[in-house]
This record gives structure tokens, C-alpha cells and sequence, in this order.
């Protein structure tokens, strides 16, 4: 039993939205694998909830005209890695998905509150910053869209303002047309397990040249990043084991690790390095890149 | 750690749901959680508590056909919806094809796993997916088992999945 006074259940996003503005200080519940645990261990100033389990059309998945994807903020993670749009455009984000949680969790888990809860080591961060997504919030006052990378504030902190709610990420398809991708996660056990270090890469390769990479990192700073000097360095250069070695050395400058009981600073940062090389490499193939030895 | 924390007030909702085909109606409280519910009212006692946090898979049982960790999921949610627990798996005192393929396998020692992992695998066959051996270690990874090892339990889901 946990320490619930409200639940509210909304079933449309409109009155949601209501609600929210109504009653501010209703804390947003949606698969709960993260919330309900908090209540578990005493959930300080998580007693009155929003319930999103009744807005089903939070958790669609669809593919726009305009080529943009766009993944209800509510859909759980085993349906990302079954949905075939998913499968077709977004290889990575499956790879993703499936590795996060075990199948019960990633059964009523969700990518929205994966991102919302700012947990460095969320599975989907790293794949999405590669993926230069874009969050949909809806609030009484209208609806924003950001960029991903300026939605995290800080470890556990993002910047969704009161009365607001993430409905869905966006994907646009210059993000992803033409692209290969490949995530890594490293953990000490191969399910149910936190990320040590999330690797996502998603790059172009055009006449074994690298036209495009975007490498994306959980737990390797206090909120997930992007590795611009290395991404910048790759550009025109052949696709070949050298070239993905530098742009490992170069991802760890990107990084600000620090030691914690997983894992200290310099094993972080070595990781970083050799994961990185093996991400770019494999996206690199994905993307039709045959690489020189 | 369970109910380590039950300050607050009672604030019931009506819940109807059917589990094992039968359907039930009643006052339930906001605070408790489905596996609450499965166990101490309705007295489906082969719905295990284990950690209570989602990592052991005891608790797990199927919400429309779906494993779900009941310990963390709430009771309001599965209003309207229909739930299976290791009770509902027997037909007429028969026991399904996956329980004969884990006692056949000795895929059971202490028990307090297989509730899940019968459950869990019931779900991969009534997917109509095929599974390789390893997705079949990975759709049974939110499963922990102290006894057996694993092999057992998962020559039982192959004998099953890959009949």
C-alpha cells in the first residue's frame, strides 16, 4: 500500500491538461516503474497523482506525412521495439528499448517517463540526443516543441514547467533518413540492470566518407550529452578503424564522469573511448560504410 | 519494505475486473497496489511478493494477456481488465502444456519463482511470436530464480516454444 491521496484518471489529454492546471501540485504518473518505487520508499511529496494510464492517445506511434515520427509520449517500450515504423527507421531506438528494464517493466514502462524523470542513465536519452529529437509539451497556455538536449537541467531535474506535460517526441526525418545507427549499453548484468555508460551513434557515410555523426552519451556527465569535437572531427573523413579510434579519444573530452560505486572516473572514461569507437564502426556499417582496415 | 509507508486516509473507487475469468466487483482503495488486492482480498495466494520493487518478477500476472509486475502496478489500473494468476492457468484440474513442461524439466525447486516464470511463458506462447534461445533468455530475464540455476526453466520454455 503506498501513500496515495489523489489519483486523478483522466481519459483525454484536454482534460488532463485541465486537471493539471486545476490542482498543481498533481504529480504526473504514467507506467509508474519509477514512481511507485519512490512511493515505496516513502515518496516524500508524490501523494496526490495524475494518472495517464487512461489517455490512449498518448501512446501512438505514426509516421507524418512530412516524414517527421512521432511517438506518443505513453507508448511503453516493448511496443517502441515491436512497432514496425520503429523497426524500419529507428533500428536504434529498438536496440534501445529492448535494453532497458526486463520485459515486465518495459511492458508498462514509458519513453515519456524515461525522459521526464532526468535520469541520466535512461535508456532512450543517449539514442534520442544521436537522434536530435524534439519534445511536444502541452500546458493550458498552448503547446511548446524543444529540443531535446534543452529539456535537462541537471541528474533527476528537467525543465518541464508547471501545468505542463510531455505528449510526444518528435523525430524529424532529416534526423534519420539515409542513417545507421547502433546503441551500446554497458551494465553489469546483460538485463535488469542500470546503465554503467549508454552509447548511441547515428551517422552518414557517403563514398566511405563520414558526411554525418552524432554520438549521443548517458552516464558520462551529469545530464546525457552530445560529443561535438569528435562528431566534428569524423566529418569527410574515411570511414576506417584509425578514424573511429581518434573520434573515441575525442568523445571523452565531451564527458565529465565521476566515480560512483558503479564505476570510477577512469573506467567511465575508458569506456567511453572504446565503446565509442565500436558504436561509430557498427553505424558506420549499418550506413553502408565499408571501412578500410 | 512493504507498507513502510501507510500514512494517509483510505479513499476508496469502485474496481471491477475479472481475474480468472471470473469477474469481481468492489470498493477498492486508491493505495493498493493489484498485487494487494490479488492476495489479501480476493486471496489469490499464487501471486508471490518478492522485493516489491519490480526486479524479482514473483509477483508478476498477466493484465490482458500482458506480464506485468503487480507490486508496482496499481489496482485502480487493471479496472476493466481482465487478469490471470498461476490459478487461471489449469483447465478442469489439467495442468496447462507449460506447467507439465516445467515439472517434467525440473524446472521448480522452492517454487516461489514459478508462479512468474509459468505465466510469463504462457504469455511468449499465446504471442504467436517465434523466439530464438536467446530471446527466449531475454523475454524471461525479469524472472530471478535463487534455485535453479535458469537451465532448467529455460529448457522448459524451449520445450514448449519450440515444439
Amino acid at each position: 500500500m503506498f501513500n496515495i491521496s489523489v489519483l486523478q484518471e483522466p481519459e483525454s489529454l484536454a482534460s488532463a491538461v485541465e486537471m493539471l492546471k486545476a490542482e498543481p501540485g498533481l504529480r504526473i504518473i504514467a507506467g509508474g516503474t519509477d514512481v511507485l518505487i519512490r512511493l515505496q520508499h516513502g515518496g516524500e511529496g508524490w501523494s496526490q497523482l495524475l494518472s495517464l494510464r487512461n489517455v490512449k492517445e498518448l501512446e501512438a506511434i505514426s509516421l507524418r506525412a512530412d516524414g517527421t515520427i512521432v511517438i506518443g509520449a505513453t507508448a511503453p517500450f516493448a511496443k517502441i521495439f515491436l512497432d514496425p515504423i520503429i523497426r524500419e527507421h529507428l533500428p536504434s531506438l529498438a536496440e534501445a528499448a529492448v535494453s532497458m528494464g526486463g520485459p515486465q517493466i518495459r511492458n508498462v514502462a514509458t519513453i515519456g517517463g524515461n525522459i521526464c524523470n532526468g535520469a541520466v542513465s535512461g535508456d532512450s536519452a543517449s539514442t534520442l540526443f544521436a537522434l536530435d529529437a524534439l519534445l511536444r509539451l502541452e500546458s493550458q497556455d498552448g503547446e511548446r516543441i524543444i529540443p531535446i538536449h534543452e529539456f535537462y537541467a541537471g541528474p533527476g531535474k528537467v525543465h518541464l514547467r508547471p501545468g505542463e506535460l510531455l505528449t510526444a517526441i518528435l523525430i524529424p526525418r532529416a534526423s534519420y533518413q539515409g542513417t545507421g545507427g547502433h546503441y551500446i549499453k554497458f551494465a553489469m548484468r546483460k538485463a535488469m540492470d542500470i546503465a554503467t555508460l549508454g552509447v548511441s551513434v547515428i551517422c552518414r557515410v557517403e563514398a566511405g566518407a563520414f558526411q554525418d555523426l552524432r554520438i549521443g552519451l548517458g552516464v558520462a556527465a551529469p545530464v546525457p550529452i552530445r560529443c561535438p569535437e569528435a562528431e566534428a572531427y569524423a566529418i569527410g573523413r574515411p570511414v576506417s578503424v584509425s578514424t573511429c579510434q581518434e573520434i573515441g579519444r575525442l568523445a571523452v573530452k565531451a564527458t565529465r564522469a565521476r566515480t560512483s560505486w558503479r564505476a570510477s572516473k577512469d573506467y567511465r572514461e575508458h569506456l567511453v573511448e572504446v565503446l565509442t569507437e565500436r558504436a561509430v564502426l557498427e553505424s558506420a556499417k549499418r550506413a553502408g560504410g565499408h571501412h578500410a582496415q | 519494505m512493504r507498507n513502510s509507508n501507510t500514512a494517509g486516509i483510505a479513499t476508496l473507487k469502485p474496481l471491477a475486473l475479472t481475474v480468472n475469468g471470473k469477474p469481481y466487483q468492489f470498493q477498492a482503495d486508491i493505495r493498493e497496489t493489484l498485487l494487494d488486492v490479488l492476495r489479501e482480498r480476493l486471496q489469490f495466494t499464487g501471486v508471490k511478493q518478492g522485493c516489491a520493487v519490480g526486479e524479482c518478477g514473483a509477483c508478476t500476472v498477466l493484465v490482458d494477456g500482458t506480464p506485468v509486475n503487480s507490486c508496482i502496478y496499481l489496482a485502480m489500473w487493471a479496472n476493466g481488465k481482465t487478469v490471470t494468476t498461476i490459478e487461471g492457468i489449469e483447465r478442469d484440474g489439467e495442468l496447462s502444456e507449460v506447467q507439465q513442461a516445467f515439472v517434467d524439466e525440473g524446472a521448480i525447486q522452492c517454487g516461489f519463482c514459478t508462479p512468474g516464470l509459468v505465466l510469463s511463458t504462457t504469455a511468449l506462447l499465446d504471442s504467436g511470436r517465434t523466439f530464438t534461445e536467446a530471446e527466449i533468455r531475454r523475454e524471461l530475464s525479469g524472472h530471478l530464480c535463487r534455485c535453479t540455476g535458469y537451465q532448467k526453466i529455460f529448457d522448459a520454455a524451449e520445450k514448449v516454444l519450440h515444439k
